[in-house]
């Protein structure tokens, strides 16, 4: 790996790994205030379990060995990473994938929020993790053969997905109906109101996700040549088609544009290039931001009419969105300059790449119902995932944190 | 001795005080305060769910004066914190028993 490489990696991991303290404060600005310190802890969380759990065994499951469904325990407990033998080349990577690994459960917590045990969710990020992200990873994009291709069995087949649209947002977005399918509406929803409490927090969440995604997106090939400029160029574009989409959608639907409409947007549109960044060029990346700016601003109300309580709209956002992109590019895969892999559509392609990305959101979307379900049914026998009425009512923050967010000069007196 | 509160609007309150103030009003406290009257409320919209916020934010304000001056800071709160718009809110003077500055210990009109 060259010196180039090993930089842009450095400081793509970096990006990578602040977007999980940024969705924190997304989400966190977007919860009721007695909630806010437990949705900010539910991605901290993930920021201090994931990275070990990646070291000890993650990693090497989802990218070690040469077989189809999962890896082995080549690079386990770090084993392999010798910077003596490659450089550093293992360890950079072994760290980028890692940040990617991190923010995937947080996601999850924005279906979760103001109700779920923290001790809980504390189990349920490793075991998530290994149990679902890691399989699922394995068969996009690992193992590699004598000639260093991919051996996953969905990339063998021949889908595409750059930066993780199927194996991190539909991936999160699925898990996350799942548990709320498993946990139960919120005490009140949906007629109690549960408006955001800070939304200049909701919007520094933002800008936070969106200054990390240009290493989550141009980093994830590898590469310090014009593939990498393409995906960073795609990712500027779609986010502000995103923002603007959904904005529009809210002015001429609820006669205002707003904050969070566009902060969603953006995150939309980030969400849907994410799969595409490397394998679009020209105005394509402006259509599919704009697209799940779209049908995003209305894939959050279903919720209302289906009756599941995805809090702060993880399905309607991560789910909704990663589909939308990893769809599209059946249509605006367009090969040449940017590698060899099937065209779309509109880009004189069959639709075979079309009914392969099809494929592998299908799978991966039962997959990840199916084993979230039983993770959480299993953990919900055992130790119980739903806090008690009291502890609900109360808020999350003092029952399960014992830490009130802002305390405004009340008398306290230390004991 | 007369308590004299009133619920105003709180961009009114810069005016209010200076108004006192010039009238030789030498205490005020001030709340912040919800409530609804007439004006009724306002929504909210978050991703298309639409919230009807009833509460809005007012300002209560107290002051204590002598009897003779009370007419005269009623009105002076009157003229200063009207807008001519729905929702400015109310004034009312109830009677005080006793009171005591705690400093001192002086009692009655005294202590004002």
């Amino acid at each position: 790996m060259d010196g180039a490489t090993t930089a842009w990696l450095l400081v793509a991991s970096a990006l990578v790994l602040f977007m999980t303290p940024g969705l924190a404060f997304f989400y966190g600005g977007m919860d009721r205030s007695r909630n806010s310190l437990n949705m900010l802890m539910m991605s901290f969380w993930c920021l201090l379990t994931v990275p070990l759990l990646w070291a000890v065994l993650g990693y090497s499951l989802a990218f070690g060995g040469s077989g189809s469904f999962i890896g082995n325990f080549d690079f386990a407990f770090l084993s392999g990473s010798d910077i003596g033998a490659d450089n550093g080349e293992k360890l950079v990577w072994l760290v980028y994938l890692g940040a990617f690994a991190t923010i995937t459960p947080a996601l999850i917590s924005g279906a979760v929020a103001d109700r779920m045990k923290f001790s809980a969710w504390a189990l349920f990020v490793p075991l998530w993790s290994l149990l679902v992200y890691v399989p699922v990873t394995f068969w996009i994009y690992g193992g590699s053969d004598s000639g260093g291709e991919l051996t996953g069995w969905l990339s063998v087949r021949g889908s595409l997905d750059f930066a993780g649209g199927t194996a991190i947002h539909v991936n999160a977005g699925i898990a996350a109906l799942a548990a709320v399918l498993v946990l139960g509406k919120r005490k009140g929803w949906p007629k109690e109101g549960h408006p955001p409490h800070s939304m200049p927090m909701v919007m520094l969440g933002t800008a936070i996700l969106f200054f990390g995604w240009f290493g989550f997106n141009a980093g994830a090939g590898g590469l310090t040549d014009g593939v990498a400029v393409q995906a960073f160029a795609n990712t500027f574009f779609a986010a502000a088609a995103g923002g603007l989409a959904w904005a529009l959608t809210e002015r001429l639907r609820d006669r205002h544009f707003t904050n969070l409409g566009v902060g969603s947007g953006i995150v939309a549109g980030l969400v849907a290039i994410t799969p595409a960044a490397g394998f679009v060029s020209g105005m394509s990346s402006i259509w599919i931001g704009a697209a799940a700016g779209v049908i995003c601003a209305f894939a959050v109300s279903l919720k209302f009419r289906a009756g599941y309580d995805d809090s702060l709209d993880v399905v309607g956002v991560h789910m909704v969105g990663g589909l939308v992109g990893s769809l599209l590019i059946g249509f605006f895969a367009k090969p040449g300059a940017l590698g060899e892999f099937e065209a779309g559509l509109f880009n004189g392609g069959g639709a075979g790449l079309l009914a392969e990305q099809f494929i592998a959101n299908a799978v991966t979307i039962v997959f990840s119902f199916v084993v979230t379900f039983v993770i959480l049914k299993a953990l919900d026998s055992t130790m119980g995932i739903r806090a008690s009425e009291d502890d609900e009512v109360d808020g999350m923050d003092i029952s399960q944190h014992a830490e009130t967010a802002y305390n405004l000069g009340e008398s306290t007196m230390a004991r | 001795m007369k308590l004299i509160t009133a619920i105003i609007k709180p961009f009114k309150l810069d005016d209010v005080k200076a108004a006192l103030k010039s009238m030789g009003v030498v205490g005020l406290t001030v709340t912040e305060v919800r409530g609804f009257g007439r004006q009724g409320g306002h929504t909210e919209t978050y991703r298309g769910t639409e919230y009807q916020v009833d509460f809005l934010p007012k300002v209560r304000l107290e002051a204590i004066v002598d009897d003779s001056d009370a007419a005269d800071v009623v009105d002076t709160i009157v003229s200063s914190a009207r807008t001519d718009k729905i929702g400015d809110g109310k004034v009312w003077v109830s009677n005080i028993d006793e009171l005591v500055r705690i400093r001192t210990g002086e009692r009655g009109a005294e202590a004002i």
